[in-house]
Order: C-alpha cells, then structure tokens, then sequence
C-alpha cells in the first residue's frame, strides 16, 4: 500500500478516481430519479467527437469534450421536451453521431488514428498529469456545487415535473442546468473509467445506495459513499494486479450491487411487511387527530 | 380592486388534445374562497381544464385569468397549490413523505435553501393531513390514500390562494377520505379557493359551494350542492344498475 502510494502517479490517480466517485453518483441520482439511467452513456458517445475536434484543431481534447458534450446534452434536453413521439429514435441519431462523428474526425486529424481514442474510451486514469487533475478537481468541484446546493430544486424537477412547473421554478433552467452537469461529470470520469463506462460509475452506486434507503437525501449520501469505495478499490486492485482500472472499478460496482442486494432483501421485506400492516387498515387513529375549529 | 378579482376565469376557453377538440368553449368563474366541483363523466374535460389552468395545456382561443391577469402575464404561481392526479408508477430513487412535502415549499423558497420557517411550514402541512408520524418513511411504502395525502401536503405547504386538485379522491380509502375533507374545511375556513375534479362529492358535499357538471367540452349545468344532496352525500348508497338517479342528475355516469 505504501508503495503505490509512493509514486506520484499514483497518487495523482488515486486523487483523480477518488473525485470522480464523488460526482458521478451525485449527479447519476438525478438521472435515475428520471428514469434516464442511460443518458450518460448517450454524453459518453457524443463528447467522443470532441476529444476528436480536440486533437484536429490541436487544442485540449477535454475541454473541448466538455463544450461538445454540453452542446450534446442540451441537445438531448430539447429533443425531450420537443420531440414527444419519436424522441428515440432522435436521441439515437444523436449518440451513434456523436460516435461516428469522433471515430471520422480523429482521423483526419494530422497522425490521428483511432488509437488516439483508446485512452478515452477505456480511460488511462495512471496517465492524469498535474494539470489534468487540476481541471478534474476543479470541474468536480462545480458539480457538486449544483448537485447538493439545488437538490432540493433538482429533487423537484426529477420527481415531478409538471408539478415543478406549477410552483413556478425555473424548470427549463434547471433541466439544461442538470444536462450540462451531467456532460462535464461524464467528460471528467472519461479519464478515469473512459467514455464507454462512465454511465456505470453514474448509475451503479444509485442502484446501489437505493436497496438500503427510504428518502432521497441519504441514497445521495450512500451513493457518493459507494462511487468513491469503487473507485478507490478499482484503482488499487488495478495496480496490484496489472488490470485495465476503468473495468476493475465497474466490475467491482457491479459486485457490490449484488451484495447489497442480497443483504438488502430480508430487510426489505421485513420493511414492506410493515409497511402493509400500517397502511392496508389505515390506521387512521394513531396517526390522526382530527382537525376542529 | 385586486381582491374583488375571481381567482380564476376561464371564457370561452378551447383546449385540445393532440387533434382532438377537449375543451369546447368553457366557461368557468372560481371566486375568492369558494369551493367549485368539477364533475361530469369520463372524456368531458374534467382533468383538460384543471390542466388548462394551471398553464400545461395551451388555451386556444377565449380567455383564462388567474388573480385577474392573464395566464401569459402571471407570474404569482405561489399562490397556486397543485394536486395532481396520483399516479400508481413507484420514482425511480427512494424518497420520504418529508422530501417530497418539502419539494411543494419551493413556491416560496424557490432557489434559496430552506429556512426555519419553511421546515415549519412543511411540518405544518404534514400534521394537516396526520402524516407527521411518518414524515421519514419512503412514499413508496404508502396506501394509496396516504400518497394522496401526501400530495395534498405538497401543494399546502407553499401556503397558496387557491388549491387545483385533479380526483383527489381517486383510489382512496374512506377514512381518508374523511382526513382530507376535514384538512380542506381548514383551508377553506381561512379563506382558500378550491378547484377540484370529482368523479363523486363523497364526504367533501358539505364543503362546495358550486357543482359544475362538465359534457363534452362545455358546461352543462352548474347545480347548488344541496340540490344534488342525496346522491352526492351517499355516493355508495347509489345503486350502480339504477339508471334512473343517473339520468336524474348526469353525475355519476
């Protein structure tokens, strides 16, 4: 442990993955709140064309992943409240775009090939130079300012939209406010588990957190808390056993679901069972006193 | 005179779904502190106008005013509390009774976090529909008439003008039932507007001043509760194969 530890990379990588563990999830839960479980996924693919813008006009491919992806998941915002019927099928002319997109771009790139690509696909988290986990630290920093300062806003608008509208919150704000969180959370993680699974690191951990929770908040809490143990966990079973990080750390998500899930069940059903017995007789009485003038 | 102004004014109002025509020139007055029933059988434009309302289906052509302005220049949606139609499908994160009662304050707290009197104002709506006691448990371990109650706590704690609430009583048991019209007499008492869609008075006859009996997109009577007494106080009573008391009143068909 001290070992890896002692190598600045090392140690770069670890701050790196720990970071990432943080955001993904805090801005995964609003996604999944929304059934959008496999929106990140969708950014992934897009902001593959602007790592490869990046490299054409030998500017940094992460923050031209970021404008790109941006744009992207604006885009896909609009597509939801516009296009109501074949809303589909344009978000999948827009993600295989974005896909094909980057795959043309980088090639024409001057000495681009697809090989530019790998790291960011797979992620290459041991490569994170100083200014990279600047720029990672930084921008992870800006998504948890949104995902904890306006949950309870955020909450809102995922929960119940229409509802949301009605109480006179700036809906449409938020809603392209979250889509843009979400494409700087994806280009972040991009490094550390790459574009193909970054929507695993997002989603993995909620559905995680959830089997355990009863309220929103402390799925959020858990959720964090779970991303930054797979994180964590990824990159040191990554460095002790020579394995790829980015498939470590979603296999290692992936084991934990099942944990907990098995752990989970009796106390669910222990929980479901009391639930039916309190709320199948509406036990009015011990809950309500009636209000009289 | 701002409060002589009717809390909400719909004339000759159009809707449409898709392309189908809903709403067919519908004229519908809710005066400060009145209690109006919408009622009126399935397709008559029931839920189109309540959506209508609150600014989610576009009007037309005719006019809507809400506090006297037009929807287009309204901005005071905290006076307005919310009561959508429950929906059976669970969210996709945990949430408890609290957080979602909360996410209702937001009317007035809007981007800012909540302050004391906003965690009061939700406690407040939570103990008005006997919730408090399970304030930290998940909505999806609730009855179905708890969920309603929750929602009604919702669109209370903003402290609105005038409550739109489209079947709250659909799918809920008849106790409460009976917390819910006693947690409307309390709002009505001080002052409140009520909008509401129903398929039947049910223990809430007492508290409305006016039955608007919707058909096909238009208004087809509008009755005094009383004069609807029977059917509408002993909804269960009604035998479902007498069709002469639906004939008689157009209200449970």
């Amino acid at each position: 442990m001290t070992e890896m530890l002692g190598y600045e990379f090392m140690q770069r990588a670890l701050l790196a993955a720990l970071v990432v563990g943080i955001a993904a999830p805090a801005v995964g839960i609003y996604l999944v709140q929304r059934r959008q479980a496999l929106m990140g996924d969708g950014i992934g693919h897009v902001a593959l064309t602007g790592v490869a813008l990046g490299f054409l006009l030998s500017t940094s491919p992460v923050w031209m992943a970021v404008l790109v992806a941006s744009l992207g998941a604006m885009g896909m915002e609009l597509i939801r409240w516009y296009g109501k019927t074949r809303g589909d099928l344009a978000l999948a002319l827009l993600f295989y775009g974005g896909m094909a997109g980057g795959v043309m771009i980088i090639n024409l790139a001057p000495n681009g090939s697809n090989a530019n690509l790998v790291t960011y696909l797979f992620g290459s988290i041991t490569t994170v130079s100083q200014p990279d986990l600047i720029n990672i630290v930084c921008l992870s920093a800006a998504v948890l300012l949104v995902c904890v300062g306006l949950r309870r806003q955020l909450f809102a608008i995922c929960q119940d939209e229409e509802f949301a509208r009605v109480t006179g919150l700036p809906v449409r704000l938020l809603n392209l406010l979250l889509a843009v969180t979400a494409a700087v959370t994806v280009t972040v993680s991009m490094r550390v588990v790459g574009l193909l699974l970054v929507s695993a690191l997002m989603v993995i951990p909620v559905a995680t957190a959830q089997q355990a929770t009863r309220g929103f908040a402390t799925t959020l809490g858990l959720s964090v808390l779970f991303g930054v143990l797979v994180t964590l966990s990824g990159t040191t079973l990554s460095y002790h056993a020579d394995v790829p990080p980015g498939a470590s750390i979603v296999l290692i998500a992936i084991g934990l679901f099942v944990v907990v899930t098995v752990l989970a069940t009796p106390l669910a059903r222990r929980r479901a069972k009391r639930a039916a017995a309190d709320g199948g007789t509406g036990t009015l009485e011990e809950e309500y006193t009636p209000v009289r003038a | 005179m701002k409060s002589q102004e009717p809390v909400i004014s719909l004339r000759g109002a159009t809707a449409s779904l898709g392309s189908r025509p809903v709403l067919r020139g519908l004229d519908l007055t809710v005066e400060r502190g009145e209690v109006v029933a919408l009622l009126g059988p399935n397709g008559s434009g029931k839920s189109t106008t309540v959506r209508a309302v609150i600014g989610q289906i576009p009007v037309t052509s005719g006019t809507l005013e809400l506090f006297g302005k037009p929807l287009a220049r309204f901005r005071d949606w905290r006076r307005v509390g919310y009561v959508p139609q429950r929906s059976t499908a669970a969210s996709g994160v945990p949430a408890t009774v609290r957080e979602v009662v909360s996410s209702g304050r937001l009317a007035r707290a809007r981007l800012r976090p909540l302050n004391r009197a906003d965690k009061e104002a939700v406690n407040a709506a939570m103990r008005l529909v006997g919730m408090e006691s399970r304030a930290g448990d998940s909505v999806n371990a609730l009855s179905g008439g708890q969920h309603q109650r929750v929602l009604i706590a919702r669109a209370l704690a903003g402290e609105p003008d005038v409550l739109i609430m489209d079947e709250p009583l659909a799918g809920v048991d008849l106790a409460s039932q009976q917390v819910l019209a006693d947690a409307l007499a309390e709002q009505t008492r001080n002052g409140t507007s009520v909008l509401l869609v129903l398929h039947e008075l049910g223990p809430l006859a007492p508290l409305i001043d006016r039955a608007v009996v919707l058909h096909e997109g238009r208004v087809e009577r509008v009755d005094h509760p009383e004069r609807l007494h029977d059917l509408a106080c002993h909804p269960h009573d009604t035998n479902e194969a007498d069709p002469a008391s639906k004939i008689e009143t157009g209200l449970l068909s």
